[in-house]
C-alpha cells in the first residue's frame, strides 16, 4: 500500500463514528446494552485503524497531502471546502483521540453499565454512547480539518458534546439544577473563547482573503505586525476558553459533573488539548507575532502555577484531577507558546495516556465506594445517609480492596509527577529545559508548579489508598470488573512507556513532527535540567508522603494536616482564590441584573409593544388578504384581470 | 426529420410512451392489483431519469427549430423525473388507504410530467402552449379524481376554469408577437429583433401576456386565486407533486421566454416581474399567517416561494443572467425536496373523509413519531431559511444574485418576508411539539423513507452547497 | 411609442366590433316573419319533446367524445394518405403509431365499457 492509496481513507476518519452513530440511533433498541456499547466501540476502533493507516502512509510520504471531499461555499471571494490535511501533526493528534478513545469506549461499556443503574435510568445507556461517538467524529473534524472554518466546525461540535455530556444528569446535582447549571457554564465560558476563534477568523479572512492552512500560514509574515497581533491575540482567547486557561479556566472543574468516562476523554485526554494543537498549526503566524508569543507562553506558565496551587486543597477526588488537568494544559501552552511545538505535543500525547487512566482509575474507584456503599447499605437495611463517593476524605485503605485500581493508579500518579523513567517525566523535562533556554522566569514558576504537582499526586495516593477506610463505603468498596480494568492496565503501560516516543537521543516524535512544523525552540536533553526536574519531583513526593503517609488520617472528620500548618490560606485555595466568585460579583450578577431589566421592562414592554402591533398589523393585513378568497371563481377571475389591467396600464404610463 | 429529432427528447418520449402503456395495461390489470400500475410509472419514470442524465447536451435545435436539448432542460427533465417518482411514492399508499386505486392516476401523472418535461424543452412558441395543455390537462382532471368528495369536484372545477382563462393570455400572447414579430419560433423572434423589422409594442404586450399565463402557473400575486382552493381539495398527493414540480415547469417557461425578450424590452418588462415579486412574497406570506388548515397554509407557503423565485427572473435581466438561472434552479430543487417531504407528512397524517388536516390535528405528532416530526422541523427550518439547510443556501444565492445586478428592494423585501415567515412555519413545529393532543399518522414505509430521505437530503446536500451550484450553473440554456 | 399604443387600440376595437356588427346587421337586415315552427328549437331536424332543459347520460357525452377522437384522426389521415406516394417510409411508421397510439386509447374504453349502451 502506497501513500497515494492510503492518504484518500481520511474521510472514513469522521465518516465511522458517523455511521456508529446511525447504527446505535436505528437498531440501538434491538442491539441492547452490549450491542451498542460493542457498535460504539467498534467504531472508535475502526477510525483508530484509519489513522494508523494514515500513519502508514505518512511513513512513506512524511510531507503529507490535503484531500478535497467536496466544495462547501463559495460566496463572493470566500472559498471553502471541505477538505482535510493529512501530515504528522493531524495524524498524531487522530492517533491521540482514537486511540484513547477506544480504550475509553470500552472501559465505558462497564461504567456506564453501573452508572445508569445507580441513577436510576439504563435508558440512557445508548445515549451515552452516541453522544461518545458524535464526539469522537467532531474532534476528528477538528484535527483533521484543512481550513480555519472546518475546524470551527470541529471545534463547535465537541463543545456541543461537552455540553451535553457534561450534562448527561442534567436532573441531578445541588437542587436538582447543578449539572445541568455546570453543563450550561462550560457552553457560555467556551462561547465567550469562540467569539474569539470567530473574530480571529474574520481578521484572517480580511488580512489574507482565505482560510485555508495552505494559503495563510505561507504567507504568515506578509500581514501587517497589528493585524497578526490581532489574529494570534484572539486565537489566544479561544485557547483559554477551550483549554481552560486564565483567565477562562473556571469551567473545567464543574465539568466534572459528567460520568467519569467523559471526563477522561473529554476534557482531560482529547477536546481540552485542542487548544495547544491550534496554537501549534498556527505557529508560523504565531511566530510573526512575538509580543502574542509572549502573551501565551505567560497564560501557560502562570495556570500551571495557579491551577497546582488549588490542585493541593481539594476534597474532591475528580476535582483534583480537574485542576491537575488545567496545570498541565498551562504546561502545554507555554511550551507551544515558547515555539517548542515537540515538547508540547510530547506533553499533549503523554498526558493523554496518564491522565486518561487517572481520570478512568478515579472512576473506578468511585463506583468501588458506590458497591460498597450498597452492599454496607443492604446489610444495615437501607441506611441511606448523604453519602459523596468522591469525597476522598471518606475513602482511604483502598490499596487492599482495590489492588488492580491501586497499581495503575500509582502508575499514573508518578507519571504525573513525572518520575523516571515514567512518561511524564520525559515530556516534563522537554519543557522545562525548553523553558530554561528561553526565560528563567517561566522555568522557575514551572518548577514550582511541578513541585506541587508532585505534591498534590503524594497526597491523593495517601488520601485515597493508604491509611485505613475512614467510612463503611471505603471499608465495603470492592474491586472493579474486567472491562474496566483491562483498559486500565492498557493506559497504565502506555503511561509507562510513553516516553520512548521522544526519548533523548532518538528523537522519534520530534523527527516525525519536522515534516510538518519547524519548532522556533529545540528542546534537547540537559541532564542538569532533568536532574533538577527529579529532584524536584521526588521532593514534592517526598513533602506529600510527609504529611498525608506518615501518620494517615483516621476520621473523616479530621482537619487536613495542611490546613492545620497553611491556615487561611488553605482556605483560599480550597475555594479556588474565590475567582468563581469574583467572576460573579464582576460578570454575571450585573449582566443578570442587565438581563432582567431587558427582559422586563424594555423586552416586554417596549419591544414586545412594538412586535405585536407589528404582528397584530401583519395578521390584519392577512385577515385581509383572505377576505379576497372567497371562493368564487368569478372574484378570482376579476383578480386575475384586475391584475391584467394594472400590469398594462403601467405598460402604457411609461 | 431523423432518429437524432427523437433522441433529442428522448425522456419526455420515455414518459409518455410509459404513460400510454400504463393507460393499456391498467384495465387489463385485477382489482386490487394496481400496484403494478404503480410499479410501471415508476419504472418509466425511472427510465426517464436514466434518459436525461445519460444525454448529453447539444448546442443545435430539432424538429425544424421546435425543440432544444441543452443542458437547461436535461436538468429539468430529470427534476421532474426524480419528483414524478417521489410523486407516485406519495401516491400509492394513500389511495389504497382511501379505496380509490386507480390506474388512471398514474396514467394522467405520467402525461402530465412528459408536459413538464416538454415545457423546458420548448424553443417556439407554440411548442410552449402544447407543453402547457399537456401538463395542465391531466391535472385539472387529477384535482378532481376524488369523483365522490364535493371539494375535490370543485378545485377540479375551478382550477379547469382559471386555466383555460390563463390559457387564453398565453394563446392572445403568442398571437400579439406574432403580429410583432412575424415569428413563433424564438429564433424568428430574436432575428426580428435583431435586424429590427420587430414591432416592439406589440412584442411587449405579448410578452406581458404571456407573463400573465404562465404567472398564472407558478401561482404569482395576483394570479395565485386559485391556488389555495386547488390545493385544498385536490388529493395530498397530487398536490405535493403539483406545488413541487408545477411551479419548475412555469418558471422553465418564464426563463427561456425572458432570456429571448428582455433585451429588447427589459427596460418596461422587468419593472412588471418585480412589481409581481414583490407583491407575490408579501402577500404570500401575510396571509399564509392566518392560515389554520396545513394544506392551505402550504398552498401559501408556495405562492410566497414563487415571490422568492421571481426575484431570481428579474435577475435574468441583468449580466449575471447566468448566476440568476443557475441560483432558480438550485432553489428550485432544494423547495422540491423540502415541499415533498413536508407533503410526505400531510399525507401521512391525513385520515379518511379529509380529516386530520387542521393544525389543530397535529397536536403532539412530533413526539408520537419523533422521525416524522424531526422531518418536519427540519423541512419548515428550510423554508424559512435557516442555516445548515438547503433552503438557506438556496435563499442565499437568490439574495446574492439580486444584490449583484442591484434589486437592494426586492432582497431587503424577500429577507424580511423570509423572517415574517418564520412565523407561521414555526408554528406547525409548535403544534407537533409543545401541545398535547391525540393527533395520529399512518406509518406507511414509503411516506417514512421519503419524509426521512427528504430531511436527510436537506441537510447532508446543505453540506457541499457549491457542488451543487456548480451542478446548476452547468446546466446551461441555450440562448437563440 | 403611444402611437403604436394606438393600433393596439384600434386593434381591439376592431377585434370587438367585427363580430358585434355582424350580429347587429343581421339583426337589422333579416326579414322578420316568425311562426311557431321557426321558433322551436332545431334539433337534427326532430321535433323537441318535453322542457328544454333535459338532463342528458353522461353516456352520450363520452360517445360523442370517442366519436370526436375518430372523427381528428381521419381528417389527420386523409392528406397523409393524398400524399403518401411522396412521403416514403419514415411517414408511414408515424402514421402507424398515430394510430397505435389512437388505439391504445380505444382499447382503453371499450375495457371501460365505454362503447356499451346502457
Amino acid at each position: 500500500m502506497t501513500a497515494e492509496t492510503l492518504f484518500p481513507l481520511v474521510p472514513w476518519v469522521v465518516l465511522i463514528p458517523l455511521a456508529g452513530i446511525l447504527i446505535n440511533l436505528l437498531a440501538g433498541r434491538a442491539l441492547g446494552e452490549r450491542g451498542v456499547g460493542l457498535v460504539a466501540s467498534l467504531a472508535a476502533l475502526g477510525s483508530f485503524a484509519v489513522s494508523v493507516l494514515l500513519a502508514v502512509g505518512l511513513a512513506q510520504q512524511p510531507e503529507g497531502q490535503s484531500l478535497l471531499l467536496a466544495r462547501w461555499m463559495s460566496i463572493g471571494s470566500l472559498n471553502v471546502d471541505w477538505a482535510f490535511r493529512v501530515d504528522t501533526l493531524s495524524v498524531t493528534m487522530m492517533l491521540v483521540v482514537s486511540g484513547v478513545g477506544t480504550l475509553i469506549h470500552i472501559y465505558s461499556i462497564g461504567y456506564m453499565h453501573d452508572d445508569t443503574r445507580h441513577n436510576g435510568d439504563p435508558a440512557r445507556f445508548r445515549r451515552f454512547f452516541l453522544y461518545l461517538n458524535l464526539f469522537i467524529a467532531a474532534m476528528m473534524v477538528l484535527v483533521s480539518a484543512d481550513n480555519y472554518l472546518m475546524m470551527f466546525v470541529g471545534w463547535e461540535g465537541v463543545g456541543l458534546c461537552s455540553y451535553l455530556l457534561i450534562g448527561f444528569w442534567f436532573e441531578k446535582g445541588e437542587a436538582g439544577l447543578g449539572n445541568a447549571r455546570a453543563a450550561k457554564k462550560a457552553f457560555v465560558v467556551n462561547r465567550i473563547g469562540d467569539l474569539g476563534f470567530l473574530i480571529a477568523m474574520f481578521t484572517m479572512f480580511w488580512a489574507f482573503g482565505s482560510l485555508s492552512f495552505g494559503e495563510v500560514l505561507p504567507r504568515a509574515a506578509e500581514a501587517a505586525p497589528a493585524v497578526l497581533l490581532a489574529i494570534t491575540l484572539f486565537f489566544l482567547l479561544a485557547v483559554t476558553g477551550k483549554s481552560a486557561q486564565l483567565p477562562l479556566f473556571t469551567w473545567l472543574p464543574d465539568a466534572m459533573a459528567g460520568p467519569t468516562p467523559v471526563s477522561a476523554l473529554i476534557h482531560a485526554a482529547t477536546m481540552v488539548t485542542a487548544g495547544v494543537y491550534l496554537v501549534a498549526r498556527s505557529l508560523p503566524i504565531f511566530a510573526a507575532a512575538p509580543a502574542a508569543q509572549s502573551a501565551v507562553l505567560w497564560v501557560g506558565a502562570l495556570t500551571a502555577l495557579f491551577a497546582a496551587t488549588i490542585a493541593v486543597a481539594q476534597t474532591d477526588i475528580k476535582r483534583v484531577l480537574a485542576f491537575s488537568t488545567i496545570s498541565q494544559l498551562g504546561f502545554m501552552v507555554a511550551a507551544v507558546g515558547m515555539g517548542a511545538v515537540v515538547a508540547g505535543m510530547f506533553h499533549l500525547i503523554t498526558h493523554a495516556f496518564f491522565k486518561a487512566l487517572l481520570f478512568l482509575g478515579a472512576g473506578s474507584v468511585i463506583l468501588g465506594m458506590e458497591r460498597g456503599h450498597e452492599r454496607h447499605a443492604q446489610a444495615h437495611d437501607g441506611h441511606h445517609g448523604g453519602f459523596d463517593p468522591q469525597d476522598m476524605r471518606f475513602m482511604g485503605g483502598l490499596r487492599s480492596r482495590m489492588p488492580v485500581t491501586f497499581w495503575v493508579y500509582l502508575i499514573g500518579g508518578l507519571a504525573l509527577a513525572g518520575v523516571a523513567p515514567l512518561s511524564g517525566f520525559f515530556s516534563k523535562d522537554e519543557i522545562l529545559a525548553a523553558a530554561e533556554q528561553v526565560s528563567p522566569a517561566v522555568f522557575v514558576v514551572l518548577l514550582i508548579a511541578a513541585l506541587l504537582t508532585a505534591f498534590y499526586v503524594a497526597r491523593q495516593l495517601a488520601l485515597v489508598f493508604f491509611g485505613q477506610g475512614r467510612s463503611e463505603a471505603a471499608r465495603a468498596a470492592t474491586e472493579s470488573s474486567p472491562v474496566i480494568t483491562v483498559p486500565l492496565g492498557i493506559l497504565a503501560a502506555l503511561a509507562a512507556v510513553g516516553g520512548a516516543l521522544n526519548l533523548p537521543g532518538s528523537h522519534l516524535l520530534g523527527d516525525w513532527l519536522h515534516h510538518t512544523v519547524e519548532p522556533l525552540v529545540e528542546a534537547g536533553f540537559n541532564p542538569l535540567t532533568a536532574g533538577i526536574a527529579l529532584v524536584i519531583a521526588l521532593a514534592g513526593l517526598g513533602l506529600g508522603w510527609l504529611l498525608y503517609g506518615r501518620s494517615p488520617l483516621t476520621r473523616a472528620e479530621e482537619p487536613d494536616p495542611l490546613a492545620v500548618r497553611l491556615k487561611g490560606l488553605f482556605t483560599w485555595l480550597r475555594r479556588k482564590w474565590y475567582v468563581d466568585e469574583i467572576y460573579n460579583a464582576l460578570f454575571v450578577t450585573p449582566y443578570t441584573r442587565l438581563s432582567q431589566m431587558l427582559a422586563g421592562p424594555v423586552d416586554q414592554g417596549l419591544i414586545d409593544g412594538v412586535v405585536n402591533g407589528a404582528g397584530g398589523m401583519a395578521r390584519l393585513l392577512g385577515n385581509l388578504g383572505r377576505s379576497l378568497q372567497n371562493g368564487y371563481v368569478r372574484s378570482y377571475a376579476l383578480i386575475m384581470l384586475v391584475g391584467v389591467a394594472l400590469i398594462f396600464t403601467f405598460l402604457l404610463a411609461r | 426529420m431523423s432518429i437524432n429529432d427523437f433522441l433529442a427528447i428522448l425522456p419526455v418520449l420515455v414518459v409518455l410512451v410509459t404513460g400510454v402503456l400504463v393507460m393499456v395495461a391498467d384495465v387489463f390489470l385485477p382489482e386490487g392489483r394496481k400496484g403494478i400500475a404503480a410499479l410501471l410509472s415508476g419504472l418509466g419514470l425511472a427510465a426517464g431519469l436514466g434518459a436525461a442524465l445519460a444525454a448529453v447536451p447539444s448546442t443545435g435545435t430539432a424538429f425544424a427549430g421546435m425543440v432544444v436539448a441543452d443542458g437547461f432542460s436535461l436538468f429539468l427533465d430529470a427534476l421532474f423525473a426524480a419528483v414524478g417518482l417521489v410523486g407516485i411514492g406519495l401516491a400509492y399508499d394513500y389511495f389504497k388507504r382511501m379505496r380509490l386505486q386507480r390506474g388512471e392516476y398514474y396514467t394522467l401523472l405520467l402525461f402530465s410530467i412528459g408536459g413538464m418535461m416538454l415545457m423546458g424543452h420548448a424553443n417556439d412558441l407554440v411548442m410552449f402552449f402544447l407543453a402547457l395543455e399537456l401538463l395542465s390537462i391531466p391535472l385539472y382532471i387529477l384535482s378532481g379524481f376524488f369523483r365522490a368528495r364535493l371539494a375535490s369536484q370543485e378545485a377540479a372545477l375551478k382550477y379547469f376554469l382559471l386555466g383555460a382563462f390563463s390559457s387564453g393570455f398565453v394563446l392572445y400572447g403568442i398571437a400579439m408577437v406574432f403580429g410583432g414579430t412575424a415569428s413563433i419560433n424564438l429564433e424568428g423572434i430574436v432575428a426580428a429583433v435583431r435586424d429590427g423589422s420587430a414591432n416592439l409594442t406589440f412584442l411587449l404586450v405579448g410578452a406581458a401576456l404571456l407573463v400573465v399565463g404562465f404567472a398564472f402557473k407558478v401561482s404569482a400575486v395576483p394570479f395565485h386565486a386559485w391556488t389555495p382552493d386547488v390545493y385544498e381539495g385536490a388529493p395530498s398527493p397530487l398536490t405535493g407533486f403539483m406545488s413541487s414540480a408545477t411551479k419548475a415547469a412555469g418558471f422553465a417557461a418564464l426563463i427561456r421566454l425572458l432570456l429571448v425578450v428582455f433585451p429588447a424590452l427589459g427596460e418596461n418588462l422587468a419593472p412588471v416581474v418585480s412589481g409581481l415579486a414583490a407583491l407575490t412574497m408579501i402577500a404570500g406570506n401575510l396571509i399564509a399567517l392566518v392560515q389554520t388548515n396545513i394544506k392551505r397554509l402550504l398552498a401559501y407557503s408556495s405562492i410566497a416561494h414563487a415571490g422568492y423565485l421571481l426575484i431570481g427572473l428579474v435577475a435574468v435581466n441583468s449580466s449575471a443572467a447566468g448566476d440568476a438561472v443557475a441560483a432558480m434552479l438550485f432553489y428550485l430543487v432544494g423547495y422540491a425536496i423540502a415541499n415533498l417531504g413536508a407533503w410526505s407528512v400531510v399525507v401521512a397524517a391525513e385520515q379518511a373523509e379529509g380529516r386530520g388536516l387542521e393544525l389543530e390535528d397535529y397536536s403532539g405528532l412530533g413526539r408520537k413519531y419523533p422521525w416524522l416530526g424531526v422531518a418536519m422541523l427540519v423541512f419548515m427550518l428550510s423554508f424559512i431559511g435557516v442555516p445548515l439547510t438547503l433552503g438557506f443556501w438556496g435563499k442565499l444565492y437568490l439574495f446574492r444574485v439580486a444584490l449583484e445586478s442591484g434589486l437592494f428592494g426586492l432582497a431587503v423585501i424577500g429577507i424580511a418576508a423570509s423572517l415574517v415567515s418564520a412565523y407561521y412555519y414555526l408554528r406547525v413545529v409548535v403544534y407537533m411539539f409543545f401541545r398535547d393532543g391525540e393527533g395520529v399518522a399512518r406509518r406507511d414505509v414509503w411516506l417514512n423513507l421519503i419524509a426521512i430521505g427528504s430531511a436527510a437530503a436537506v441537510v447532508l446536500m446543505a453540506l457541499v452547497p457549491g457542488d451543487l451550484l456548480q451542478v446548476a450553473a452547468q446546466a446551461v440554456l441555450r440562448v437563440p | 411609442m403611444l402611437e403604436q399604443w394606438m393600433y393596439i387600440g384600434i386593434f381591439m376595437v376592431v377585434a370587438m366590433m367585427l363580430p358585434s356588427i355582424a350580429i347587429i346587421i343581421a339583426g337589422l337586415l333579416s326579414p322578420r316573419r316568425p311562426n311557431p315552427i321557426k321558433n322551436s328549437t332545431y334539433e337534427c331536424g326532430i321535433e323537441t319533446v318535453g322542457p328544454g332543459w333535459p338532463q342528458f347520460r353522461v353516456q352520450y357525452y363520452i360517445f360523442g367524445l370517442v366519436f370526436l377522437i375518430f372523427d381528428v384522426e381521419t381528417v389527420f389521415l386523409f392528406p397523409w394518405a393524398v400524399a403518401y406516394n411522396r412521403l416514403g417510409l419514415f411517414a408511414a411508421v408515424e402514421a402507424a403509431l398515430f394510430i397505435a397510439i389512437l388505439a391504445g386509447g380505444l382499447i382503453y374504453a371499450w375495457k371501460k365499457g365505454a362503447l356499451r349502451w346502457l
